[in-house]
C-alpha cells in the first residue's frame, strides 16, 4: 500500500461536500482509504489514527485542504487524487454564478440586503458568532451546526428573544418557514396546522403524514433538542408557540419534544393554557394521560400526532393510512428465518419510537441510543440479539456525512445484517425530502441484493418512507422499487413497527 | 414581531453546506451562498477579538438607532 497526498492552501469546502467525495472515491478499485478534509484537529487525528499522517501536514490551518489517499499502488492513488480534484471543480462550478461568491455574512448581506433568514451549517465552534451577527442584523437564524455549547445556545437564544427573532437550533435539521423547506425538510402543502418541534425526523414524519392525509401546515419550526431543558428554559418553544397563537392562518398547534424539564413544563403549560387554539402534544415517552389531564390533546406516537392535528384542523375524522387489518394482512405468512429483529435507522426519533413500541414485546432489546428499558449495545459494529440502531447518531457520523445524505455505512451494515443467520427481520427508514439522498431506496436495494447473493439468505425486510409525493425523490418510484425487491413498504414508522410486532409474535 | 414575519417570502443567506443553497435555489427561493471559511485563518485568539469588535460595533449601531 502507498499513501499519496496533496495540500491545497487557502482552499475551503464544506465538510459535507468533502466527506461525500471522499466516500465516493473510496469505492474506486484499489483504494484502501481516503481522508478528504480541511486541516482541522479532527481530520489530523483521523490521519494519525489511520497511519496516513505526513510531516508535510505540520503547521497547516483549518483553511487548508488535504486530499490523502492510501491505495494499492502510486498510480491508483494519484488517479484518485485527480478524481477528487475533478469532483471538487465540478462542485465549485455548479454552485456559482459568474460572479465570485461573497466571502462573509456581511458581504452576502450587501448583495442581498432584504435577506431575512441566515442558514448556518459552519463548524460548531464558529456557529454562535455567526448567529449573533445574523441576529444583530435583524435576521432569523436556522442553526444546523452541532457542537454548540449550551452556554452559547442560551446566549444566542436570549438575544433572539430580545429581538423577537427565531433561533432554530443548534443541531436543527428541519424547518419549513412560510412554505420554504430549510435543510432537511419535505415538500408539504400549505394549511392551518402550525408545528413547533425539538425533534428533527419527528417533525419530518408528522409534517409528511399531515400532507399525505390531505391537510397542510402554516409553519414547522424546529427549536433544537435542548430547547426545553432546564438551562434553556424553552425560550424558542415559548416564543414560537406565542407567535402561532397570534397567527390568524394557524388553527391547530402541534408540539413535539422529549419530555421537558419539570420547571420548564410548568411555564409551558401555563403559557399554553392561555391560548384559545387547539393544541396537540406529543412528548415522546411521556404519559399521555398526564397531558390530557392538563386539558390538551395528547398524541400516542408521531402518526397519531398527525392524525389528531388533521382531525382538529378540519373537523373530520382521519384514520391511519394503513388499517390494523391491512397491516395484519401484510404480516400473514411472513416467516422469520432468524430469531432476531434488526432496525437500521437514519432518523433518531424514528429509532426511538421503534424501541418504545417493540421493547415491551421482545423484552431484551439493544441500541446505541437505548431508551429506558433497553440495553446499550456492547459492540456498535456487530449486532447481537434484537437491535435497533440509530445510524445518524454521533457514534456513526464522526467524520462522515449523515446517513440520509451518504448511505455508505448503512449499506455496508445491511449487507452484514442480511448475511447474519440470527437476523430474521430487518427494518429501515427511507427519508425523502430536500437535503436527502436522491435514491436511497436504490442504494439500499443494491446492498440487500448483494447481501442475499453473498449469503444465500432471505430475511424479511420492511421499510417505511418518510416523505410526500411532492418531494424531489419521487415517492411512488421509491415505493415501487422497494416492493419489487421483495421489501414490505409502510407509509409510517408506526405502521412498519406494528407489522414487526405481528411478525415477532407469530414467530414466538 | 415574529407573527408579522409569517407569510413573507423567505430570502436566505447560506453559510456552510453548499447543497442547502442549491436546494433552495431549485425551489425558486432567493438565496446567496457565502464562500465561508474560518475567520482569521483559523486563529482562535484573533477570532475572539474580531467577534468582540463586531459585537461592540453592533451595540454602538443599536444605541445610535435608539436615540
Amino acid at each position: 500500500m502507498v499513501v499519496s497526498f496533496i495540500i491545497k492552501k487557502q482552499t475551503y469546502f464544506d465538510s459535507v461536500t468533502l466527506m461525500l467525495i471522499g466516500s465516493q472515491v473510496k469505492k474506486l478499485p484499489g483504494i484502501d482509504n481516503t481522508v478528504v478534509g480541511m486541516c482541522t484537529d479532527y481530520n489530523i487525528d483521523s490521519l494519525k489514527r489511520l497511519s496516513m499522517y505526513q510531516s508535510a501536514f505540520d503547521g497547516l490551518t483549518p483553511n487548508d485542504l488535504i486530499i490523502c489517499i492510501r491505495a494499492s499502488d502510486k498510480k491508483t492513488a494519484d488517479d484518485a487524487i485527480a478524481e477528487v480534484e475533478k469532483r471538487l471543480a465540478t462542485r465549485q462550478k455548479s454552485s456559482g454564478s459568474a460572479e465570485l461568491p461573497p466571502s462573509s455574512q456581511e458581504d452576502a448581506a450587501v448583495r442581498l440586503p432584504e435577506a431575512n433568514m441566515v442558514l448556518i451549517s459552519v463548524p460548531g465552534e464558529y456557529a454562535a458568532a455567526e448567529s449573533e451577527k445574523a441576529l444583530n442584523a435583524g435576521r432569523h437564524v436556522m442553526l444546523f451546526s452541532d457542537n454548540v455549547s449550551i452556554e452559547e445556545e442560551l446566549r444566542i437564544k436570549t438575544l433572539g428573544v430580545s429581538k423577537e427573532l427565531l433561533v432554530m437550533g443548534p443541531d436543527c435539521g428541519t424547518a419549513i418557514i412560510n412554505g420554504t423547506p430549510l435543510a432537511f425538510a419535505n415538500a408539504v402543502r400549505a394549511g392551518n396546522i402550525g408545528l413547533v418541534a425539538a425533534s428533527g425526523t419527528g417533525l419530518q414524519e408528522v409534517t409528511s403524514t399531515i400532507h399525505r392525509l390531505g391537510c397542510g401546515i402554516t409553519q414547522a419550526i424546529g427549536v433544537g433538542g435542548r430547547d426545553l431543558s432546564e438551562k434553556i428554559g424553552g425560550k424558542m418553544t415559548l416564543m414560537a408557540t406565542r407567535a402561532l397563537a397570534e397567527d390568524p392562518a394557524t388553527k391547530v398547534i402541534v408540539l413535539l419534544s422529549k419530555p421537558p424539564a419539570e420547571s420548564v413544563l410548568k411555564t409551558l403549560y401555563a403559557e399554553l393554557k392561555g391560548i384559545s387554539k387547539k393544541i396537540v402534544i406529543y412528548f415522546i415517552g411521556a404519559d399521555p394521560k398526564a397531558i390530557e389531564a392538563e386539558g390538551f390533546v395528547a398524541a400516542h406516537n408521531l402518526e397519531d400526532a398527525a392524525i389528531k392535528a388533521c382531525d382538529l384542523s378540519t373537523g373530520k375524522q382521519y384514520k391511519p393510512e394503513l388499517s390494523e387489518a391491512q397491516i395484519a394482512e401484510a404480516a400473514t405468512g411472513c416467516k422469520m428465518t432468524g430469531r432476531f429483529l434488526r432496525g437500521l435507522y437514519s432518523g433518531g426519533t424514528l429509532c426511538d419510537e421503534a424501541q418504545r413500541i417493540l421493547q415491551p414485546i421482545v423484552g431484551e432489546l439493544s441500541s446505541n441510543t437505548p431508551i429506558k428499558g433497553c440495553k446499550k449495545m456492547s459492540d456498535l459494529y456487530s449486532s447481537s440479539g434484537h437491535c435497533i440502531i440509530d445510524l445518524g447518531d454521533d457514534d456513526f457520523t464522526r467524520g462522515k456525512a449523515h446517513p440520509m445524505i451518504d448511505p455508505t455505512y448503512r449499506t455496508e451494515r445491511i449487507v452484514k445484517e442480511v448475511g447474519d443467520p440470527d437476523a430474521g427481520l430487518i427494518l429501515f427508514d427511507v427519508v425523502l425530502g430536500y437535503g436527502s439522498h436522491l435514491d436511497m431506496a436504490g442504494e439500499m436495494i443494491e446492498a440487500i441484493q448483494l447481501g442475499r447473493k453473498n449469503s444465500g439468505r432471505q430475511p424479511l425486510l420492511a421499510a417505511c418512507i418518510c416523505g410526500t409525493h411532492e418531494d424531489p425523490q419521487n415517492y411512488e418510484q421509491q415505493k415501487t422499487k422497494l416492493e419489487e425487491a421483495g421489501i414490505k413498504v409502510f407509509p409510517t414508522n408506526v405502521a412498519m413497527v406494528k407489522f414487526a410486532q405481528l411478525c415477532l409474535e407469530g414467530n414466538k | 414581531m415574529l407573527k408579522d414575519f409569517f407569510g413573507k417570502k423567505v430570502k436566505v443567506i447560506n453559510l456552510g453546506i453548499a447543497s442547502f443553497a442549491d436546494d433552495l435555489r431549485k425551489q425558486g427561493v432567493e438565496t446567496i451562498h457565502t464562500d465561508w471559511r474560518p475567520p482569521a485563518g483559523g486563529n482562535k485568539k484573533i477570532q475572539a477579538l474580531l467577534n468582540k469588535v463586531a459585537n461592540w460595533q453592533s451595540q454602538v449601531k443599536s444605541a445610535k438607532g435608539a436615540r
